[in-house]
């Protein structure tokens, strides 16, 4: 009984905080695309446009909803929530942090904690192409049937390379437990993390995973089943309203699901890269203080008279959850074994986001030929040899 | 741990020769140019892994022989070496090797020579070979699937040809739908012995006691894959029409290396794994092997194209040899293996005479294209007659020898009217075998130019004529031969 | 009813379900989808019995690789005139009278024998995680099969290149 009501808290408070974050993220997206296109981006709705994403749910709830005459009802309708399903339900294998004790109840961050959760989120994934492929095709559009198809070949040639990169991590953790897998990651080697990417010696792998990651989440530079200026918009181009945001939060889920993984697997999972004794502890309480002293900076020399208030507000807020970190740190530990993996997991997996976001802002479209060949000719044999030469070296150390 | 024994090694090594040559040879038609004339030397890489694999298994058998005939069993059980399985390797090897030589010309005047044919070849025999010594129901799965699919490639490789694709189409789906019986079938026996090796099933079948339901019915889907894969009544349909339109050599080497490899299959399971329950096989067997030759002989009388016609007597052929294991005795056994030995060489030739004879892109197909032979092109003609004398079980021909002993066999057991249904079939294929000695030697017909056959083609219509006199003639050492494959 | 029991028998009515589907089914598309729905249902079964890699791996390989390229391949073709065509032959009755005896056959066959495996074998999963005893065994006793099926492998995509290349003369 306990054990249901813990898991049903948990996923309650997983749920909310992943669609917060979904929502958001659209939100910085948008922001950090304006800035490095030196615009400002949304502004209008709440403090520096940070109700935006509100407005855009109530957008797209109250919009109606058009089922065309043309698809084949079932499927185009099953599609959005397929999509929407597999790519949240990824989300329940993933480790946030540490087992804790809190209030004398022990748990683990994180939903399940299960034998082949790699090979699970592997499994959930490749079931992803299904949403896009059966809207592509449930559409009856000759721009979205190209999209799904586009999609389902792409998909199928990167889950290749993408599997083969996530072997070697496994190799060399000896495990397809998350939990366990972030465990052999602890501690470090003359202060470098022991970290997969570093003294595992994958940073090749890295970066081949997260390639591999653009092109399973569909974004550019392989963005090409939604390829605007050849098809339209793809394999969505027949939905509007909530079945047209099913997409969007799909794809958004699955940008936050692979840098989980890439996390997990290659960044010491919620680990922290400086040793205890360097301070680990106090690093989040600093950062936090560090945040809020820059908005009481701003907010003394506000461009507009609207700032003068929101960022002395968001400051005392940040401080506030910097002190808790101090508490965690010097009053409490258990509490601060919770929060400093949650910081660490969440500042490792929002900087890949933030990766997402650049490379979109920065890189063009691939060719649809060169998508292809790049995936057979460099990633696959690239993605064996990195497993061989792991695997290798794995068995020479033992 | 994974552990790799010398015996391993040993016991394997044919097998992988086969299979490493054919890697190389697909290694080295990507590493050089494609558009070089005369790949013959990647041909001759083909058949130097046959003669290596064949030097191999001659070691095998000497030290066998050396060990007086002990069963060496490798892999955990997996794989068995014995008189048995070597005796059966042979023939595959042999019909390998012959196959190769006589496909280079027929290749390219069928503008389809590509060197993956070879590759194919060895890999077929590859997994032959784990038909013949499997000994676990999961090694033979893999070993028929290596055989079969590498088949069902060979049998469609006139991509050009709509009766090539027709054919291997065919093969394919009912070849899968068969191999989906077997493999059930080895799935009840799982779940009865707890393990996947056939000598554990004999261990078991007495104490779950005679007519068991549950073990009735493993035999019975067993059977219904091994039948399909030797050809035999009722699960025939595919024989004639993937013989018809598999490349003349494809089929030579279907209707030789695939059916022995299933023969020796099918021996193994029942003899070793099944041999406590003869009594529930048996009568399922009887009634295949009547069936059998009763189809396979009279819709040969009918066939007009002289494929077909081979291919339905091989099908009457599936029968004999079925009588020889239901006879049961010493003799039986031995008469499986010399039968196996003497329709392999009969086979190969009555095929090569077939392609021998074609005109450029013009096959010799039907009995009115062999009108007239005997005064066209006498030898040929002669060599096709005393195969098809050693097909229809003449003295002095090789194939009364294997009828010899099946007959015999059957009467030494009692099994007079099996022996009688056999006789009785005799007379019916000599009907038809007559029809096309018939229409080389007694009907006139218009000149045809044939091509010059290519050296290959001569020497192995030289091998498979000697082969096939010199084992009706002196069939001593031919029956020793047999005699090894029951350890002796 | 045990929660077990319950869910053997929905994913064997989903494996079931699938596969007359695939059969009967007139579109293609629904074809493949019925038959990815029966494979989700051997999964299931997979998952029930605790083999919780060969679940995954299930998952993986056929629904999420092959199905996704057998949905690939007949979006692509036109098949407006493939589901107009009769489906079965004439000899659909007989078919379906022979199928229904051989089920019925096997049934009573299944129905009336003893308890299916010998007394020396578990029933119970095996500790120590499914994942490592499969790569045990799969390393152990079935070496020669596993090595075999890479062979088998290159034979079959030999064979796919073959057929599907270019025809020069």
């Amino acid at each position: 009984m306990e054990f249901i009501i813990i898991t049903l808290v948990k996923t309650g408070l997983v749920a909310f905080i992943l669609l917060t974050t979904l929502a958001y993220l659209q939100w910085v997206e948008r922001k950090v695309i304006a800035h490095v296109q030196a615009r400002v981006g949304p502004y209008r709705v709440g403090p520096h446009g940070l109700l935006q994403p509100l407005a855009d749910v109530v957008k797209l709830m109250t919009k109606e909803d058009l089922i065309p005459d043309h698809v084949n009802k079932v499927f185009y309708v099953l599609a959005p929530f397929l999509a929407v399903f597999l790519a949240l339900l990824s989300i329940s294998v993933i480790p946030f942090g540490p087992a804790v004790e809190i209030f004398g109840i022990k748990t683990n961050l994180g939903l399940a904690d299960i034998n082949i959760g790699i090979l699970l989120i592997l499994a959930v994934s490749s079931l992803g192409v299904y949403g896009i492929a059966l809207a592509g095709w449930a559409s009856n559009n000759k721009y979205s049937l190209m999209g799904g198809l586009r999609s389902a070949a792409q998909m199928v040639s990167y889950e290749l390379p993408m599997a083969l990169a996530i072997a070697a991590p496994l190799i060399l953790s000896n495990s397809l437990n998350l939990r366990e897998i972030v465990d052999t990651q602890a501690g470090n080697w003359y202060g470098i993390p022991n970290w997969n990417i570093f003294t595992g010696g994958q940073i090749f792998g890295f970066f081949l995973f997260m390639i591999a990651a653009f092109a399973e989440t569909n974004r550019i530079p392989f963005d090409l089943p939604e390829a605007e200026n050849e098809l339209v918009a793809g394999f969505h181009v027949e939905y509007s309203s909530m079945k047209f945001a099913g997409f969007f939060m799909a794809e958004y889920a699955n940008m936050i699901t692979v840098c989980s993984v890439a996390t997990v697997l290659f960044l010491g999972g919620w680990h922290s890269p400086i040793p205890s004794q360097a301070g680990s502890g106090v690093f989040a309480a600093l950062v936090h203080f560090a945040a809020a002293g820059m908005l009481f900076f701003h907010a003394m020399h506000a461009a507009r008279p609207f700032d003068k208030i929101t960022f002395p507000v968001f400051g005392v807020v940040i401080s506030g959850i910097g002190a808790i970190f101090l508490a965690g740190a010097f009053v409490w530990p258990a509490l601060g074994a919770a929060i400093n993996g949650l910081f660490w997991y969440g500042a490792k997996t929002f900087i890949l986001l933030f990766v997402f976001i650049w490379i979109r802002a920065t890189l063009p479209r691939f060719r649809y030929d060169q998508l292809m060949r790049f995936a057979w000719l460099f990633m696959f044999p690239a993605a064996l040899l990195n497993m061989l030469i792991t695997a290798f070296f794995v068995a020479l150390k033992g | 741990m994974i552990t790799y024994t010398s015996t391993d090694h040993f016991v394997l090594l044919p097998g992988l020769l086969l299979a490493l040559f054919g890697c190389a040879v697909l290694l080295l038609d990507f590493l050089f140019p494609k558009d070089v004339k005369g790949r013959g030397w990647l041909v001759g890489i083909a058949l130097s892994g046959v003669g290596f694999a064949s030097w191999q298994s001659w070691q095998q058998y000497l030290y066998l022989k050396a060990h007086s005939m002990t069963p060496l069993v490798a892999f955990n059980g997996a794989l068995v070496l014995d008189g048995f399985a070597l005796f059966f390797n042979g023939i595959v090897l042999a019909s390998a090797a012959l196959v190769m030589l006589i496909s280079y010309r027929y290749l390219e005047d069928e503008k389809e020579h590509h060197t993956e044919y070879y590759a194919l070849v060895l890999f077929a025999a590859c997994g032959a070979f784990f038909l013949n010594g499997g000994l676990d129901m999961v090694t033979i799965f893999v070993g028929l699937e290596l055989m079969a699919v590498s088949f069902y490639i060979l049998v469609g490789f006139l991509r050009t040809d709509k009766r090539s694709n027709e054919a291997a189409m065919k093969y394919l789906l009912l070849g899968g739908f068969s191999t989906g019986f077997l493999i059930y079938g080895f799935s009840i026996f799982y779940g009865l012995t707890g393990s996947t090796n056939l000598a554990a099933l004999a261990t078991v079948i007495p104490a779950r006691g005679a007519n068991d339901p549950l073990l009735y019915l493993a035999i019975v889907t067993t059977l219904v894959g091994l039948l399909f894969k030797i050809g035999a009544a009722p699960f025939h349909m595919w024989a004639p029409d993937t013989y018809e339109g598999a490349p003349t050599t494809v089929t030579a080497f279907l209707a030789v290396a695939s059916k022995t490899a299933s023969f020796a299959l099918l021996l193994r399971v029942m003899l070793v794994g099944l041999g406590t329950a003869r009594e529930m096989w048996e009568p399922l067997l009887t009634g295949a092997a009547v069936l059998t030759l009763t189809i396979g002989n009279l819709a040969a009388i009918s066939q007009s194209n002289v494929k077909r016609l081979l291919a339905y007597s091989s099908i009457g052929h599936a029968g004999y040899v079925l009588l020889g294991l239901i006879a049961g005795n010493q003799t039986g056994l031995i008469g499986v293996s010399i039968y196996l030995l003497t329709y392999a060489f009969s086979t190969i030739g009555a095929f090569l005479v077939l392609i021998a004879l074609r005109r450029r892109g013009v096959a010799v197909e039907t009995i009115e294209d062999l009108a007239s032979l005997g005064k066209r092109y006498p030898y040929y003609a002669l060599l096709m007659l005393l195969f098809l004398m050693s097909l229809a079980g003449l003295p002095p021909t090789a194939g009364f020898i294997g009828k010899y002993y099946i007959f015999l066999s059957l009467v030494e057991s009692g099994k007079y009217g099996l022996a009688i249904v056999g006789a009785l079939y005799v007379a019916v294929s000599l009907y038809y075998y007559f029809r096309l000695v018939r229409s080389m030697f007694l009907t006139e017909s218009i000149e045809a130019q044939v091509l010059a056959p290519s050296n290959g083609v001569r020497l192995v219509l030289a091998l498979t004529g000697i082969a096939t006199i010199a084992m009706g003639i002196l069939p001593e050492p031919f029956l020793r031969m047999a005699a090894i494959s029951l350890g002796r | 009813m045990s929660g077990d029991t319950f869910f053997f028998y929905a994913f064997s009515a989903l494996a079931l379900l699938g596969g007359l589907g695939t059969v009967l089914l007139r579109n293609a598309v629904h074809c493949a989808l019925a038959l990815m729905t029966s494979l989700l249902g051997v999964a299931g079964l997979y998952l029930l019995q605790g083999a919780e890699f060969l679940f995954a791996v299930q998952i993986v390989l056929y629904i999420g690789g092959i199905m996704v390229l057998f949905l690939f391949v007949i979006m692509l073709v036109n098949l407006d005139q493939a589901s107009k065509l009769q489906q079965f032959g004439r000899q659909t009755p007989i078919a379906l009278v022979v199928a229904l005896a051989a089920v019925a056959a096997i049934f009573s066959m299944l129905s009336k024998s003893a308890v299916l495996l010998p007394a020396s074998v578990s029933l119970t999963p095996l500790t120590g995680g499914n994942t490592e005893t499969v790569a045990n065994v799969l390393f152990t006793d079935y070496l020669l099969p596993f090595e075999l099926v890479s062979i088998l492998l290159l034979v079959a995509v030999v064979g796919s290149v073959m057929m599907a290349g270019k025809r020069t003369e």
